[in-house]
C-alpha cells in the first residue's frame, strides 16, 4: 500500500487533504510540526498552537490514522526567523512562507516522512501537479519533469510559496486539494462533519501570533530601527523615519508627513538609511531584477519569453518579458509599469497554469 | 494497529480475560448502589467487601484498611493531603520529605502544598541510578515532619526503592511512610508488613486490571482526612458511590497477579536481559537508566546520545513498536523530563530516552523483531536531527 504523510495543520485544507487521500485508498500518516515561538510566548504559534494540535488530532483519529507531532523549533528559529530578520536588517521585505517550505516543511518534514517509509508528503496547499515527458531526441526516463501548476481556484492559488521546489521535492510531493475549489473543500469538510470546516483561513506569519511585525522587530533586531530622514526624489528632507523595517514599498498612512498631495514610500536606501517618498505616479516601475533565482524544470526557459510575474502573495499577476542577464539573474520588463515592486519579495513566473520559478526582487537601479 | 507490537506495559496493561468475566455481571444487572438497604444494594456491597477481602488478602493486611479511589494519582492525593493536612491539625507538624524523582501525581500535590497550604517541602535528592537512600531519608526527618512519601520502584527508568530500609528509618523516628507502588505492585510483593509502610497507593491498569480504579491501603490508627467529602463511603475516607464492576475487577486482577507473580517474573525476567544486552552490545553511545540489578523485571530503559526521544518512538511506531520515553508527552515540545535531569547525565543525552516494558503477552519473537529493527531507528533518528 503507498504510504503517504499528510503536514496537518488542523485547518480545514490539510484535513480534508488526508480524507481525499484516505477515501483514494493511500495509507495516510499525519504529522505536524511545533515551530517556534518567541520566549514568553510558548504555544502562541498560529500554526502549532494546542489548540491546532488538538484539532488536529482529533482529525486523525477520527479517520483512524496515526499522528505524529514532530519538533522543529531550533530548525525553524535558525533558518526562518532568522532569514526574516536578517532581511530586515539588510532594508528588504521578506517572505518567510517561502523559506519555510523549502527548509522546513518540503525539506526538514520530508526527510522525517521518508524515514517513517513513506512513499510521498501531502499538504493541504491550492496546486496542481502534472507529470510530462519532455520532447527530446532520446527518451530517457530522466526527461520525464513535473511540473507545478496553479490551483483550479485561482483566488485561492499557492503556486506562490511552493514555487521554489526542486524536481526531487516535486516528485514526492501530492497536493489533493488543488483540484477542487475552496467552497467545494469547505462543503465536504461540513459533510464530514470535521470540527475545522468553519475555521477562518490563516492569514499572517506564524510565529508573529498575530501581532504587529513592527513588534516583533522593536524586540529582536533593535539594530534595524536606526531613525533617519525622510527625502523626496531631490534629496530634500522632509522628516524623520523611526528606521526603515517599519515602512513597505508603496505604503502612505503613518509617514507623519506634512503634505499638499498624500505621499507614498518609493523605496529605501540602505547605505544612507534614508527613506524616498513621492507622489503616487511616482510609484510605477516598469522592470526589475531577480535573483537566486529558481527553475522548477530546473532549467531557465530557452529564450526570451513573455510569461505572467507575480510581484508577491497577494499580487495580481501582470505581464512581462523576461531576459537572462549574465550570472543567472533575470530582468523582467513589465508591460504596464508596477506598483509596489519589494525588495526582498519574489518574483514568480507563469506560463500560463505553468509555474515555470521565480526568484528575489534585489534593489533596483531606477530609483 | 494488528501488526504493532505493543511494548509499553508501564503506561497501562490490556485487561485480563478473567478480570473482565469477573466484571460483567456488575455493568450489567447486579447494579444495586452498594448503599442501599434492599436486596440489589446488598449484592453491590457484598461485591465490594468480597473484593476489599481479597485486596486485603494480597497486602496481609485488614479489609478496613483498604480504601477503594478512582486511580493511582487519588490515591496519591488522597494519603498526600489526607494525612499532611490531619498531621497538622492534630500534632501541629508541616514538613513533608519526598524525592525529587516520583511521579507527578505525588511531586505536584506536595508543591501546591508548599505553594497554597504553607507546607514546608524537603526534596530529597537521589543518586546516578535514581534511588533514594535511607541515609538522605534520616537526614531529612526533623520534629515537624508530618509524612515521608517515596515511591516503591520509578515509572521511567524502574529503579526499585529500598522501601523496607527506608521505613526502618522513618518508623525509629516515629514518622509515616507512604509508597506510590502504583509501578511496582505488577512485578513485587505488597507485604504492607514486610515493607512496613503506613500507606500505599495503586492502581488497577498496571496490572491487567481496569483503568479508572485504584486503592490506597491505610494503616489503622494514621491520621487522615478525607478530601472528598460526601455520603461517608469508604470509612468516611472517600465519598462517592463505588464503582462495583471496577472494583471487582480491581480485586481479581490483584488476586491473579499476586497468584501468578513468579509465573511473570520467570516470563519477562530473561527477555530484559535480552534487550539490555543487546542494546547496549548493539548500539553505540547507549547507555542503560537506573539500577541494573535494583529494576523492575520487565522494565528497560535507555539514554542515546544526540537522539530526539520523540522521534524515535515516532520512528518506531511507523515501524511497528509501541514503546514510551518513560514519560507520556505527545506535544513534540522535547524538554528532559526532572527524572532525566537527575541521573547526572551529559547534555546531548538528555532528551534521548526509551522505555520498553513488556508483560505477559510479550514473547520472545516479539523482542528479536524490535531487537532487529531499533540499531536501524536510532540511526536513523540521529541523521535527522
Amino acid at each position: 500500500m503507498t504510504k503517504v504523510v499528510v503536514a496537518m495543520s488542523g485547518g480545514v485544507d490539510s484535513s480534508m487533504a488526508a480524507i481525499i487521500l484516505k477515501q483514494q485508498g493511500y495509507d495516510v500518516v499525519g504529522m505536524m510540526l511545533r515551530l517556534w515561538s518567541e520566549a514568553g510566548k510558548e504555544d502562541s504559534n498560529r500554526c502549532c498552537t494546542p489548540d491546532a494540535v488538538a484539532l488536529a488530532r482529533r482529525v486523525a483519529a477520527r479517520l483512524d490514522i496515526p499522528f505524529y507531532v514532530v519538533d522543529a523549533k531550533e530548525i525553524f528559529r535558525s533558518t526562518v526567523v532568522n532569514y526574516f530578520l536578517e532581511e530586515y536588517l539588510q532594508g528588504a521585505t521578506p517572505n518567510p512562507c517561502l523559506i519555510c517550505n523549502r527548509t522546513i516543511r518540503w525539506k526538514f518534514l520530508l526527510e522525517h516522512a521518508l524515514a517513517m517509509g513513506a512513499d510521498y508528503m501531502a499538504t493541504g496547499h491550492y496546486v496542481r501537479l502534472r507529470s510530462i515527458l519532455e520532447q527530446k531526441s532520446s527518451q530517457q526516463a530522466e526527461d520525464r519533469k513535473i511540473q507545478l501548476l496553479r490551483a483550479i481556484d485561482r483566488s485561492k492559488d499557492q503556486s506562490y510559496v511552493l514555487h521554489i521546489l526542486s524536481q526531487e521535492q516535486l516528485g514526492k510531493a501530492l497536493f489533493p486539494v488543488g483540484d477542487f475549489q475552496k467552497d467545494k473543500i469547505r462543503k465536504m469538510a461540513e459533510d464530514e462533519g470535521l470540527p475545522t470546516a468553519s475555521r477562518p483561513d490563516s492569514q499572517d506569519l506564524c510565529f508573529l501570533a498575530g501581532e504587529d511585525y513592527r513588534k516583533f522587530i522593536e524586540r529582536n533586531a533593535p539594530e534595524s530601527l536606526k531613525p533617519g530622514d525622510i527625502v523626496n526624489r531631490d534629496g530634500s528632507i522632509l522628516g524623520q523615519h523611526q528606521g526603515l523595517s517599519f515602512y513597505t514599498i508603496g505604503q502612505r498612512k503613518g509617514l507623519g508627513l506634512a503634505s499638499a498631495q498624500p505621499l507614498y514610500v518609493l523605496a529605501k536606501q540602505i547605505e544612507t538609511n534614508r527613506l524616498i517618498v513621492g507622489l503616487e505616479d511616482e510609484l510605477g516601475q516598469n522592470e526589475l531584477t531577480v535573483e537566486n533565482v529558481h527553475w522548477i524544470a530546473g532549467k531557465p526557459p530557452d529564450s526570451i519569453c513573455r510569461v505572467e510575474v507575480k510581484i508577491r502573495y497577494s499580487a495580481r499577476e501582470a505581464w512581462a518579458e523576461i531576459s537572462q542577464l549574465e550570472g543567472g539573474n533575470i530582468r523582467v520588463r513589465f508591460d504596464q509599469p508596477q506598483r509596489d515592486i519589494t525588495v526582498g519579495q519574489s518574483a514568480v513566473f507563469f506560463d500560463g497554469d505553468v509555474v515555470l520559478g521565480g526568484g528575489r526582487i534585489v534593489a533596483n537601479d531606477c530609483v | 494497529m494488528e501488526e504493532t507490537i505493543y511494548l509499553d506495559y508501564a503506561a497501562t496493561t490490556p485487561l485480563d480475560e478473567r478480570v473482565l468475566q469477573s466484571m460483567l455481571p456488575f455493568l450489567n444487572h447486579i447494579f444495586g448502589n452498594p448503599s442501599s438497604i434492599h436486596q440489589f444494594g446488598q449484592k453491590a456491597e457484598n461485591a465490594i467487601e468480597v473484593a476489599r477481602e481479597t485486596v486485603a488478602g494480597v497486602l496481609k493486611c485488614r479489609p478496613d484498611e483498604i480504601i477503594f479511589t478512582s486511580c493511582g494519582s487519588e490515591s496519591d492525593n488522597l494519603a498526600l493531603r489526607g494525612v499532611c493536612f490531619a498531621m497538622r491539625e492534630k500534632m501541629n507538624k508541616n514538613q513533608i520529605l519526598t524525592s525529587l524523582a516520583e511521579h507527578h501525581a505525588v511531586s505536584r500535590t506536595a508543591g501546591q502544598m508548599a505553594e497554597l497550604f504553607g507546607f514546608d517541602v524537603e526534596w530529597l535528592g537521589v543518586d546516578e541510578f535514581g534511588m533514594v537512600s535511607p541515609q538522605t531519608i534520616a537526614r531529612g526527618i526533623n520534629n515537624k515532619t508530618a509524612l515521608v512519601s517515596i515511591m516503591m520502584a520509578n515509572n521511567e527508568i524502574g529503579t526499585i526503592n529500598p522501601i523496607s530500609e527506608i521505613s526502618e528509618i522513618c518508623h525509629k523516628q516515629g514518622v509515616l511512610l507512604h509508597t506510590d507502588a502504583v509501578q511496582a505492585a505488577a512485578y513485587l510483593p505488597m507485604d504492607v508488613d514486610v515493607l512496613g509502610v503506613d500507606l500505599l497507593s495503586l492502581g488497577g491498569h498496571k496490572f491487567y486490571g481496569p483503568k479508572g480504579v485504584g486503592v490506597l491501603y491505610v494503616r489503622k490508627g494514621t491520621p487522615i482526612f478525607p478530601i472528598q467529602t460526601g455520603g461517608g463511603q469508604e470509612f468516611g475516607l472517600r465519598a462517592g458511590t463505588q464503582n462495583v464492576p471496577y472494583i471487582v475487577g480491581f480485586a481479581e486482577a490483584l488476586r491473579l497477579t499476586e497468584m501468578e507473580r513468579e509465573m511473570r517474573t520467570t516470563h519477562v525476567k530473561p527477555m530484559q536481559d535480552r534487550i539490555i544486552g543487546s542494546v547496549l552490545e548493539n548500539i553505540p553511545d547507549s547507555k542503560l537508566t537506573g539500577h541494573l540489578e535494583h529494576r523492575l523485571p520487565n522494565h528497560c530503559s535507555f539514554v542515546f546520545k544526540g537522539v530526539d526521544g520523540n522521534l524515535l518512538l515516532t520512528l518506531l511506531d511507523s515501524a511497528g513498536f509501541a514503546c514510551s520515553s518513560g514519560s507520556a508527552c505527545k506535544t513534540g515540545n522535547p524538554e528532559p523530563s526532572e527524572v532525566m535531569n537527575l541521573l547526572q547525565l551529559p547534555s546531548e543525552w538528555g532528551l534521548g530516552s526509551l522505555r520498553i516494558t513488556l508483560g505477559k503477552a510479550t514473547t520472545i519473537d516479539e523482542v528479536e523483531k524490535f531487537l532487529a529493527n531499533l540499531p536501524m531507528l536510532v540511526s536513523k533518528a540521529r541523521n535527522l536531527k
